[in-house]
């Protein structure tokens, strides 16, 4: 039964320091956690800028520490780069599916997977021991290259619902599974329907070499919640978060540069005397309708006396009494 | 980091501090490093790569699409090597793509041949091209025990679009070829691309995306955006990617300005040339 879960956005919070290093393990622990609390697809997109082989390895680093076996079906690195940085505890509890040395049978030594790597998805859906376990796919992309979409998207259904067996008497933990998407590799149709199938959606981007993950959650019969968490991966692949962007995107002032007054050098005068601000204030305004002008017109008084016409005539002013319009039959 | 008022790219590269420097050939192996030009002609870099590797005593694999041998061998002349003393004595495996395509039509079929795809009517992979690498590449008997790390360089890539092999097919060769020659045998791989930029070729996109991800170190060379100019020939931006040992700074970015001459290139922080200061 997953805990309700504390999401915060990315905005500036003011805390003691001590309190912040607690805040920020429980955030560490609530974004990773959060991560893998659901069963399903997670998916990854990262981008040649912001890569996310580092995330991923952090998440598996993650739950091989609750006690999960993790398998990597690994299509880019090979076995040793993806080891490298695990420390020993984490490295016993993986299982590297090596599809990188020989994906396509080139070297026709018997050593690469028999059922190539359709074969080899297909087999992590079929599992044995009924413990959790992660499944992580390094990279989705490399299989969405060389395999149809559909197929894919159906495999990674099925992988991603093991629980969900109808010959399984016995109840079977939920299946994580990790995928690692490059999104400038494929259009909009295959990653939007990778991007249907996933539970919890990270993009990764940054900026001022700051990486960010803007997590998109879609828990079942919920509303999907975004969350944006500015992050840093250290050495270990533990994981380090911000609170916010980093400082020069931020809108302080600098206080070391004092601030220039742009109106000390003008030709022309910007600033108001003391008479002339009160001459200013006191003015009304011509067609403001102030409580005096409207008592004014309600009140007919003398003031509002007929206006008169003063008519001086010229010399060759026809002057005739008569009303023009008489002879009109209105 | 104080980018040095001109030097050379070697100088470049090593004075950034970074852990994963590339060039210095004894420390950092097994990495692929993409060169790729956009408005602009890469191939200085894919010469001084060329002539880098020889004179740092390493086995080279050039698959010259190109240009023909003796482009680069006047080249690489006025850069301080000989083409063609490296490869008569074994240190430099030349495959001149121009001359060798015509011999694949005049063989017979039997015959592997590495531009084999060129004779298949829908495109089909490029494992020729990868044998013929890796029979360059591997390890011989003693008499090649003197050459330092293998190294693998092509130019370039994008011409294969344009000879009708898929992106995916170049993405599996290049995969394959890191397999091996980065991983198996410890060595190094250049490769140059062209990016398309606004011509919108989607095949180019994936495979000059799928190399980005596969690369190390990225080294983009780009025209100015202000057009053509006498003393600065365009700008590059390195970019280092996965790294190995992660640092808690992530200043992966660079660009500098360049200079081609004669026998040299020469680099300079933006707008640092010395013609306009």
């Amino acid at each position: 039964m997953p805990r309700p879960f504390h999401l915060e956005g990315a905005e500036q919070l003011s805390v003691t320091p001590s309190e912040s290093v607690r805040r920020g393990a429980e955030r560490e622990l609530e974004m990773l956690e959060s991560l893998l609390a659901l069963g399903g697809l997670v998916l990854l997109r990262d981008s040649v800028e912001w890569e996310g082989r580092s995330l991923l390895k952090a998440l598996i680093k993650k739950s091989a520490a609750c006690g999960e076996q993790v398998h990597i079906l690994g299509c880019e690195v090979s076995e040793e780069e993806f080891r490298e940085g695990f420390d020993s505890h984490v490295n016993s509890r993986l299982v590297y599916h090596d599809l990188f040395r020989d994906p396509l049978n080139w070297s026709k030594t018997g050593e690469a997977l028999p059922e190539g790597p359709l074969g080899a998805l297909r087999a992590m859906c079929r599992r044995t021991n009924p413990g959790p376990v992660t499944i992580a796919l390094d990279s989705l992309s490399w299989l969405l290259l060389h395999l149809p979409c559909t197929t894919l998207c159906q495999t990674l259904h099925a992988l991603s619902h093991q629980d969900s067996c109808p010959g399984n008497s016995t109840p079977v933990e939920p299946v994580h599974v990790l995928g690692l998407l490059h999104e400038e590799l494929h259009g909009p149709g295959p990653v939007g329907a990778l991007s249907s199938l996933a539970q919890a959606e990270v993009t990764l981007s940054g900026a001022m070499g700051q990486a960010s993950a803007h997590i998109l959650y879609r828990r079942p019969r919920q509303r999907p919640t975004h969350q944006t968490q500015w992050f840093s991966i250290l050495p270990d692949f533990s994981l380090d978060l911000q609170r916010g962007p980093p400082l020069e995107l931020q809108r302080h002032p600098d206080p070391h540069t004092p601030p220039v007054d742009p109106t000390t050098q003008l030709t022309f005068n910007l600033h108001l005397s003391k008479e002339e601000k009160e001459a200013k204030d006191s003015l009304t305004l011509p067609f403001q309708f102030s409580s005096e002008k409207q008592q004014a017109l309600l009140r007919p008084g003398p003031s509002q006396a007929t206006s008169r016409i003063f008519y001086e005539p010229d010399a060759y002013d026809d002057l005739d009494q008569e009303d023009p319009d008489d002879d009109l039959d209105v | 980091m104080l980018a040095p008022a001109e030097g050379g790219l070697l100088d470049l590269l090593e004075s950034s501090q970074r852990p994963c420097v590339l060039l210095k050939v004894p420390r950092k192996q097994g990495k692929l490093t993409l060169l790729c030009d956009a408005k602009t002609d890469g191939s200085f870099l894919v010469h001084h790569f060329l002539s880098f590797y020889l004179k740092a005593n390493c086995k080279v694999c050039f698959v010259a699409l190109i240009q023909s041998f003796s482009h680069y061998n006047i080249v690489g002349q006025k850069l301080g090597v000989s083409l063609t003393t490296a490869r008569e004595r074994g240190q430099l495996v030349f495959l001149e793509g121009l001359k060798s395509s015509v011999d694949v039509f005049f063989r017979s079929q039997e015959e592997p041949h590495p531009l084999q795809f060129l004779r298949e009517a829908n495109t089909g992979n490029l494992q020729p091209l990868f044998e013929f690498v890796r029979e360059a590449l591997k390890p011989g008997d003693n008499a090649e025990a003197a050459w330092r790390c293998p190294v693998l360089l092509v130019d370039d890539l994008s011409v294969l679009l344009s000879l009708g092999v898929g992106a995916v097919a170049v993405l599996d060769f290049i995969h394959y070829c890191r397999a091996t020659v980065c991983c198996e045998l410890k060595g190094n791989i250049v490769t140059l691309v062209h990016d398309s930029g606004d011509a919108e070729d989607e095949e180019n996109d994936v495979l000059l995306n799928g190399l980005s991800h596969q690369s190390h170190l990225i080294l983009r060379a780009e025209g100015l955006a202000t057009g053509f100019c006498r003393d600065v020939h365009g700008q590059l931006r390195i970019l280092w990617r996965r790294p190995s040992q992660l640092t808690a700074q992530r200043d992966r970015s660079l660009t500098y300005q360049y200079k081609i001459q004669d026998k040299s290139v020469s680099f300079f922080a933006k707008g640092m040339s010395p013609a306009v200061l």
